[in-house]
């Protein structure tokens, strides 16, 4: 029985050597890094080492770098600690439509709270246009938060130029690079951010811990209240083997960032390239190739997602929908719906995310038995029985 | 997630297809929403002689309107207008409580094609709605799991 993991986006296994990292600060230095003997030392140590080796790994400097329990405490901190600290300059947030819920419910929750916030459109293809943002900034703007890479689409925003508008108009600019850290190359200078949120099962760390990137400077109000950890600003004793195992695999992430992309790209395109081929009535959804090298997500027209699902699982093949039924509510995906697809397609979508691991094999193998399973849904499915007797 | 007996019905779906001719077709649900099911019968001397289902949607609702046709096929039109989802829910030995509309909609499938039989026949079945605004009536069944 295969057993083909296709859903990198939603998380990744924990690498061995990050295990193994991690390991030693569970039994043996297990002290409270507040702690003053030595084997809170030890883990104190661990702690300080870890926050520069991701410090270093990001062109951040140790003080920048804060650590939380992942992507969407992150996001919930960066967004709702600024807007708090700044609520004297303004009360107006841009954030763009197609955010991770960590962001727009953050949003929406802000918006309860009295302040206002634009969700810019993004094309046909998920990107967010700077000019839009250039036009949406106004006095009272304190805040712009638009993600690095989108999570269902794979779509990489132009983040460097947003960030240069951000800085030539003095507003703070957050971006939730839960997608992107340690699968593209991100230098927070370099790319004008103020914020940026990572998590590190996204790359083969552990669940349960990730970072906010606060560059020196911005004010932040904490939203963790506790004990005087991260200078003050997160209460809470540290996820010490987290944070260890969270710099090991961003390390290791970023080591052999080439090589894994390189190899990505290839497959990624060599499914692209097949499914195009050997499905009709089917429609790559994100950008062709400003995306990431692991996403791969296709629309199948008269088919829902969730079946779709369902029949890869029994074939051994693990991926995701877009669909209201996966999603757990009653409208699809928001991204689907805002790069322009109708809810009926939007249904049918299929996510594909590969990771270093994934063989040409096991795409051989997945783009075997994904048309017959396509067409068996498409004979259930009424809309294609109409379509067929339209096209007669 | 799913019961044994709702993949088993979604794996292998009873009375999948269309008959031609059908007596009476019935069509509840929108693309909009995600599901949309498609009922034929073929009514001989007030007896469901064939049964056939068509859907898009999700595995519980191809589930559910497999277990449908199961549930009528062989039956009289009386005893179909007395088919309801809950039937269709503890004949599958459950749903998650965000499928339970799809045993409405299997439920309101089976009706609407009856309802079309009796159109179609110019007769009236004692204890038959007439099928609801498909839209409003999907709404709603969303609305009151929330």
């Amino acid at each position: 029985m295969h057993k083909i993991y296709f859903d990198h986006a939603a998380t990744t296994s924990t690498r061995k050597e990050v295990v193994d990292a991690m390991l030693p600060y569970f039994i043996e230095d297990f002290g409270n890094p507040s702690s003053i003997y030595e084997v809170a030392r030890r883990s104190k140590q661990a702690v300080d080492e870890s926050r520069q080796k991701i410090a270093d790994l990001l062109g951040a400097d140790f003080s920048e770098i804060y650590f939380t329990s992942g992507g969407t405490e992150s996001d919930n901190w960066a967004i709702k600690g600024v807007a708090e600290s700044y609520k004297n300059k303004g009360n107006h947030i841009i954030t763009s439509s197609i955010e991770h819920h960590a962001v727009l419910h953050t949003c929406q929750y802000l918006e309860s709270q009295g302040y206002e916030v634009t969700y810019l459109p993004v094309d046909e293809y998920g990107q967010v246009n700077p000019e839009d943002v250039k036009k949406a900034i106004k006095n009272t703007t304190i805040l712009i938060s638009i993600m690095y890479a989108n999570n269902e689409i794979g779509t990489i925003q132009p983040i460097e130029e947003i960030g240069r508008i951000a800085k030539e108009r003095g507003v703070l600019f957050h971006t939730d690079a839960v997608q992107a850290v340690g699968h593209i190359p991100i230098d927070v200078k370099k790319a004008n951010v103020d914020l940026l949120s990572l998590s590190g099962h996204k790359f083969h760390g552990p669940k349960g811990i990730g970072a906010l990137y606060v560059r020196k400077g911005v004010r932040i109000k904490a939203i963790l209240h506790g004990g005087a950890q991260e200078r003050n600003r997160r209460g809470g004793t540290e996820n010490v083997p987290g944070i260890v195992g969270l710099a090991t695999a961003l390390e290791l992430a970023i080591k052999d960032m080439d090589e894994n992309n390189k190899k990505m790209l290839e497959l990624r395109d060599y499914i692209i390239e097949g499914i195009s081929q050997k499905v009709d009535f089917v429609k790559l959804n994100g950008h062709p190739t400003n995306r990431l090298a692991n996403n791969i997500n296709f629309t199948f027209d008269f088919i829902e997602g969730e079946s779709l699902l369902l029949l890869l699982d029994s074939k051994g093949i693990f991926c995701s929908s877009g669909s209201a039924c996966t999603s757990g509510s009653l409208d699809p995906s928001h991204v689907l719906l805002a790069i322009g697809l109708p809810h009926e397609k939007a249904h049918g979508s299929l996510r594909v995310t590969i990771g270093d691991e994934n063989t040409k094999e096991e795409a051989d193998y997945f783009l075997e038995v994904l048309p017959p399973i396509v067409q068996r849904l498409r004979d259930m499915s009424p809309l294609y029985e109409d379509f067929k007797k339209r096209k007669n | 997630m799913y019961s044994e007996k709702v993949m088993d019905h979604f794996m292998n779906p009873r009375n999948m297809g269309e008959l031609e001719n059908a007596s009476g077709v019935g069509v509840v649900g929108n693309a909009k929403c995600g599901d949309i099911m498609k009922i034929y019968l073929d009514i001989e001397d007030d007896i469901i002689k064939d049964v056939k289902f068509k859907t898009f949607g999700c595995g519980a609702a191809v589930a559910t309107s497999s277990m449908a046709t199961e549930l009528v096929k062989g039956k009289t039109i009386q005893e179909a207008v007395k088919l309801t989802n809950k039937a269709v829910l503890e004949s599958l030995d459950g749903l998650p409580p965000v499928k339970v509309h799809c045993s409405v909609l299997a439920e309101e499938a089976i009706h609407a094609a009856l309802w079309d039989y009796a159109q179609k026949n110019g007769i009236e079945i004692e204890g038959l709605k007439p099928p609801t605004d498909n839209d409003d009536h999907h709404h709603d069944i969303h609305d009151d799991e929330e």
